[in-house]
């Protein structure tokens, strides 16, 4: 087995199968010997399927060998754990699910699998992806790799946690308000969140519906593009799903650069920002504009109300789908109840944890005769407002960016007494999904030894232009190549 | 905007979720926060825009009644608690 496998990317992994350099089975026993060495200081894994890795690897060897590979034949990635997995518990981060298998699996599982990917487990996550901080995990935080003391950010904490640290070359994630792109922004990885429906939802235990959308945490553009190129696509399972062509992302981004229009809203540099954080976008920026972009100032009538309009909409979508959680036909269960009500009460009372309870709490306010018209209502309306502003902003510019996150990642706990104040951290990721647009966060810069990132938003369906952009701008940087402290092959 | 007591246990009857008397301070004061929050949307005007339902206009898809499932509801009843007779079960309803 070559030395340093952990510096090589998702495509050069699979580049290195199909010709032979190493076999999958190698390589899966390369990354679950790292999960063996560095999960317990980071957390970032709930379950880990060795046996069944393994079995996939030889099935994808022998695959390799009669010259039947796909696109990932043989590549160990990892996937939330909101994605069902059959026979796999499902956990979703959360007590309720903690005995839950699924019977079945989600689409996006599927089609990776169908693409040759080996799952070689499940990544933590804040419990039904409901956290900025992967802190409300029922299995405990994900630490920071950069700094232990830190967040990973979340939700989707432990896919950006996994890849940042080389546990393994790839990760799933979904994104509701921002929970793939800020986690890598945190982390210090590259994260996709495509257009709403772009990617199937069957089989993400849901939390917003209008809102939910599976993307990916790689190391590198390149790496989404070969991913998604296998996730996305029509499936007649999910009603939301868009039936439109797939593009071949992997090609698209290897096209000659094209000169772009960057529209940088004046507004996400405000005084919330950190300074140095606010630094490296405008270095970043700067590299865009050596490569032929005009960059061009906008500005976000709505962004400070982006915020409580997602308060409202996604817990009131949470708390409907969260009803389905009874203790009847799965999960958690309570013990020892009288009568049906205090059977419904107890076992969601003891089946989630707190900030899932303010959320339910919160979206059966909104949504509660008297409150409908006020909370409800309105925040679709000033959603509807958000959107347009995004849409007329779009007929002028290609791309928007800006920062990914106010700040690099915060330390544990320190922002768990307040609510509002951890919401109000995702002012720049939150838009996006509030319009259904697709975003992406780059590493662009390390302040006080913590990556931040970049994030550029594109047009509906625009991937294909979202994911050049950063790929060229990967091609000119090289912060996505860097590995946290503790976490490269020689210091095993 | 603050939430009184009786708000919260009327929120918890309505979402079926206990909350404990441990929890109550805590979750009352954390909520009236957050309504403080989300209460910002009602100074903007919103006269004749129309709410969004879908973040690209699309509509509910129809697809023909044909049965594309099989039954599996001995596998889904592996997850059930209680279940008999492939009936799950639950506490007594009527007395």
């Amino acid at each position: 087995m070559e030395k340093e496998i952990n510096k090589k990317t998702l495509t050069q992994l699979a580049e290195g199968l199909r010709q032979g350099q190493f076999s999958s089975e190698e390589l899966t026993q390369y990354y679950l010997e790292r999960i063996d060495l560095f999960n317990g200081k980071i957390n970032a894994f709930i379950t880990v399927t060795r046996e069944e890795a393994i079995q996939q690897a030889r099935a994808a060897d022998k695959a390799l060998a009669a010259g039947k590979s796909g696109p990932l034949t043989g590549v160990p990635i990892a996937h939330k754990d909101i994605f069902c997995t059959r026979g796999i518990k499902t956990s979703c981060g959360s007590k309720m699910l903690d005995n839950f298998i699924s019977p079945y699996d989600a689409t996006v599982v599927k089609r990776l699998k169908d693409a040759g990917a080996i799952m070689v487990g499940k990544t933590n996550m804040d419990e039904f992806a409901m956290g900025s901080s992967n802190e409300t995990s029922f299995y405990g935080p994900v630490h920071n790799p950069w700094d232990h003391d830190r967040v990973p950010g979340g939700s989707s904490g432990g896919s950006a946690a996994a890849v940042a640290s080389k546990l393994v070359s790839a990760a799933t994630g979904t994104d509701t308000g921002g929970s793939i792109r800020q986690p890598a922004a945190f982390s210090g990885v590259t994260g996709v969140k495509p257009t709403y429906g772009r990617v199937s939802r069957y089989g993400m235990v849901a939390f917003a519906s209008s809102l939910d959308q599976a993307g990916t945490l790689t190391q590198t553009a390149e790496d989404a593009a070969l991913l998604l190129e296998s996730m996305a696509g029509f499936d007649r399972r999910d009603s939301t799903s868009l039936n439109e062509p797939v593009p071949a992302y992997y090609d698209a981004i290897h096209e000659p650069w094209q000169n772009l229009t960057i529209g940088v809203p004046d507004n996400f540099f405000d005084e919330g920002l950190d300074p140095d954080n606010a630094q490296a976008v405008k270095d970043a920026l700067k590299i865009f504009e050596k490569l032929g972009a005009k960059i061009k100032d906008v500005h976000l009538d709505h962004l400070d109300l982006s915020v409580p309009v997602y308060y409202v909409v996604a817990p009131a979508e949470a708390s409907s789908n969260l009803s389905r959680f009874d203790g009847v036909r799965f999960g958690h269960r309570s013990k020892n109840v009288k009568n049906l009500n205090e059977f419904y009460m107890q076992t969601r009372g003891e089946g989630f944890g707190a900030e899932v309870k303010r959320r339910i709490l919160t979206g059966t306010y909104v949504l509660s005769a008297g409150y409908y018209d006020a909370y409800y209502l309105q925040a679709q309306k000033v959603r509807k407002l958000i959107s347009n502003e995004f849409m007329r902003i779009f007929s002028e510019v290609d791309l928007l960016a800006g920062p990914t996150t106010p700040t690099p990642a915060f330390k544990i706990g320190q922002k768990t007494d307040n609510p509002v104040e951890m919401y109000l951290n995702d002012i720049y990721t939150i838009g996006a999904p509030l319009a259904g647009l697709p975003a992406l966060s780059v590493p662009c810069g390390l302040v006080q030894g913590l990556p931040v990132g970049l994030q550029l938003i594109a047009t509906h369906l625009d991937e294909a232009r979202l994911l050049k952009a950063a790929h060229y701008f990967q091609k000119e940087t090289d912060w996505h190549l860097h590995i946290p402290p503790g976490y490269d092959e020689r210091e095993r | 905007m603050s939430l009184t007591r009786e708000d919260v246990q009327k929120l918890c009857v309505l979402a079926r979720l206990e909350i404990t008397p441990d929890e109550m301070a805590d979750v009352l004061a954390k909520l009236s926060d957050i309504v403080g929050l989300v209460s910002q949307l009602e100074a903007e005007d919103t006269t004749d825009v129309v709410p969004m339902a879908h973040p690209l206009d699309q509509t509910q898809k129809l697809r023909s009644d044909q049965i594309t499932e099989t039954d599996e509801h001995q596998l889904y009843q592996k997850n059930a608690p209680l279940v008999e007779k492939d009936l799950y079960l639950v506490p007594k309803v009527i007395e």
